[in-house]
């Protein structure tokens, strides 16, 4: 269970200024039903440049909702040049802290909020120009860059913590790690134990891939009377052809996937898809 | 926010069960007065050894086993531990292991790592699951190959409760000389099992989960089964299991199994019964709202069930206010930022993998918390719809 401050608590279970303010200035829609979160933040801004009311809608866990609430209350009354130096921080601070496994939520609530202001100023917003890192979840490296930055993050395990990024699939930690590496002055390219890999060229992946077929797939797939062939290497993408009992049989995918794709990426690069020539 | 236990509504008993208070009792004697070592030669110590080959016959009469079959190990996670790496180390020469992908972590991460635990290569078949949870044995019976040297299958699941057809698998494995292991931390107990009947070569047990303490655990060994120790020491369990025994806790888990032999028909019969009434209650009264897994080929305490659009760590939160305690399958419950294993590999949209509850009932259970719960469930639910920005769109 996560320990919750009871100012999480109170906000969680009797949230301030839910809903949705009819014909509001500014609009701000984040997060997803696949990544577990998301918020949608209405505000209005009257004539002096001052937020007057803020609501929200979210879908979330009790940290999501609170830091929600939690920003309403902080926007309304807030001049719109302030509101826009509020960060994720704040937030937090404002709710007695969070678990550090929930600060995305709070970085969640200030990502609305930069939405909100820039739907109502019609700005540009800069964190989605970013190139996308973390698939999973759709974090840019500029988001990634700026938590790192303000929360002075020092791990890749921290910046999951605030941006979600890396928490689905792990693809991206090699990049999270660069980017952490360039942003964070003075931090060792890799955590003692850790070896930068080198790029393999396409003709080294090429050469290394039909080595581990001929030597260890193929033995073991004879076994069985079938075969398979080396089609194509494109990117990450390996196309391969079964043979022998092998092809038409009703398990072949699960032999692709389950052994030769994971012989593949145990042996060559971890990254590698496999798939069949039909 | 601390619920006093008397208060407390507890349907999470595939976490962890409450210790029957015969289990209690059975146990205060070894706590205390009765603390020799059953190894020593005096009768003092001696009589405590006679009191565990009593738990031992228990046990074995709860899963049609012979008391010789039974090895008392600290928890599941032992037990599976044991069974897997002792067929992998029987068969050296083959490299294979088939299991499924809604494995509980004990197995799921054994067979992950087993590389790192043996510094051998090994491939493992993770057998996929159909929507509704169930295995196909076809499939099954297609990833076996003449490298495989054990099957490891969960006999049911703990997020939805869906059995898996164990028993025609072990036959399966045994005509091609594989070995069989199955957890069944959550099935002991709650549905009746006969080994006698089955090819099964391991059998894994927790005592917690059927109202014995936390800290004892079972594996059985078919007699004649190949088998490789674990933990190496003393000639304890006849040199399967070295450790002094956890005396009380086996006295503990001997009781339980009597128990939950005597209150078999109860949980297949009542406590079914009040799982029904819940379940059907939710999905009755809350629009949107769907049930994980198969509705027959289930255990009978178990109710895995998505509501829609809303998250599950709010939902729990919202239920503790009032002590009613579940899980949840939802990405923030598990530390993690993806729901569960389980639900992916069933293929449950992401709409309802966030907010499944998982209702788990125990004999201890009443009509009138199954009624509490009823009517407290559809306003959580409608009022964290009320605040979900994808709700008005979706309802």
């Amino acid at each position: 269970m996560w320990e919750y401050s009871d100012k999480v608590q109170e906000h969680f279970i009797n949230p301030k200024n839910v809903g949705e303010i009819e014909n509001a200035d500014g609009v701000g829609n984040v997060g997803s039903i696949a990544c577990g979160d998301a918020l949608r933040l209405t505000i209005k801004v009257d004539e002096n440049q001052i937020i007057t009311d803020a609501k929200f809608k979210t879908f979330g866990c009790a940290s999501a909702i609170a830091s929600s609430s939690m920003l309403t209350e902080m926007l309304k009354g807030m001049k719109l040049e302030e509101a826009k130096k509020l960060t994720n921080d704040d937030i937090a601070k404002a709710l007695g802290g969070l678990p550090k496994e929930k600060m995305h939520c709070s970085v969640m609530g200030r990502e609305a909020l930069e939405a909100a202001i820039a739907d109502y100023t019609g700005a540009i917003l800069p964190m989605a120009q970013g190139e996308v890192v973390c698939e999973c979840f759709g974090v840019t490296d500029l988001e990634i860059i700026r938590a790192v930055k303000e929360n002075s993050l020092k791990s890749v395990e921290e910046i999951t913590n605030f941006t979600k990024a890396g928490g689905g699939c792990g693809k991206c930690e090699g990049r999270l790690r660069e980017i952490l590496v360039e942003t964070v002055e003075g931090l060792a390219p890799f955590p003692v134990g850790m070896k930068k890999e080198k790029r393999m060229t396409t003709l080294e992946k090429i050469k290394k891939i039909e080595d581990v077929i001929e030597r260890e797939i193929k033995p073991t797939l004879k076994k069985d009377g079938g075969d398979i062939q080396l089609v194509d290497v494109d990117g990450d993408f390996v196309t391969v052809s079964l043979r022998g009992s092998c092809a038409g049989c009703h398990s072949s995918r699960t032999t692709l996937k389950e052994y030769v794709e994971k012989k593949l990426r145990e042996q060559v690069l971890d990254s590698l898809i496999v798939e069949e020539d039909k | 926010m601390a619920g006093t236990p008397e208060k407390v509504i507890y349907m999470d008993n595939n976490a962890t069960t409450r210790i029957a208070p015969e289990v209690l009792d059975a146990m205060m004697p070894y706590l205390t007065e009765y603390y020799g070592n059953p190894s020593s030669m005096h009768t003092f110590g001696g009589q405590v050894g006679q009191a565990i080959n009593h738990a031992r016959q228990a046990t074995a009469d709860l899963i049609g086993a012979a008391p010789g079959e039974i090895v008392f190990t600290s928890c599941g996670t032992e037990s599976d531990s044991t069974a897997i790496l002792s067929a992998i180390q029987t068969f050296p020469e083959k490299n294979h292991v088939v299991t499924t992908r809604v494995e509980h972590p004990a197995v799921k991460n054994l067979c992950d790592n087993l590389e790192i635990f043996t510094g051998r290569k090994y491939h493992t078949t993770r057998l996929q699951v159909d929507a509704d949870g169930t295995l196909d044995l076809q499939r099954f019976q297609d990833s076996l190959t003449d490298d495989t040297a054990i099957v490891s299958v969960m006999w049911a699941n703990n997020e939805t409760g869906v059995i898996f057809p164990v028993e025609k698998m072990a036959e399966i494995t045994k005509e091609r000389g594989i070995l069989f292991h199955t957890d069944a931390v959550q099935a002991v107990g709650k549905i009746p099992i006969n080994l006698k009947e089955t090819a099964i070569d391991f059998l894994s047990i927790s005592g917690h989960k059927l109202h014995a303490p936390k800290g004892i655990g079972v594996l059985y060994v078919r007699k004649g089964t190949p088998f490789v120790p674990f933990l190496n020491g003393g000639h304890q369990e006849h040199g399967r299991r070295g450790g002094t025994e956890n005396v009380a806790a086996i006295i503990g888990l001997g009781k339980a199994c009597e128990l939950a032999a005597a209150h078999m028909v109860e949980e297949n019969t009542r406590v079914r019964a009040l799982r029904d009434k819940l379940e059907h209650g939710l999905l009755t009264s809350i629009p949107k709202s769907l049930l994980n897994g198969h509705r027959e080929q289930r255990l009978p305490n178990t109710s895995n069930v998505s509501f829609e659009y809303v998250e599950g760590e709010a939902i729990l939160l919202h239920m503790n206010q009032f002590n009613i305690c579940a899980s949840s399958g939802s990405a923030c419950t598990s530390g993690s930022l993806e729901p569960s294993h389980v639900l992916r590999a069933m293929g449950v949209p992401f709409t309802a993998a966030h907010g499944s509850i998982r209702f788990s009932l125990s004999v201890y259970n009443t009509e009138e918390e199954v009624d509490f719960v009823l009517e407290k469930m559809p306003a959580i639910i409608a009022k964290l719809r009320a605040m979900s920005p994808f709700w008005e769109e979706n309802k």
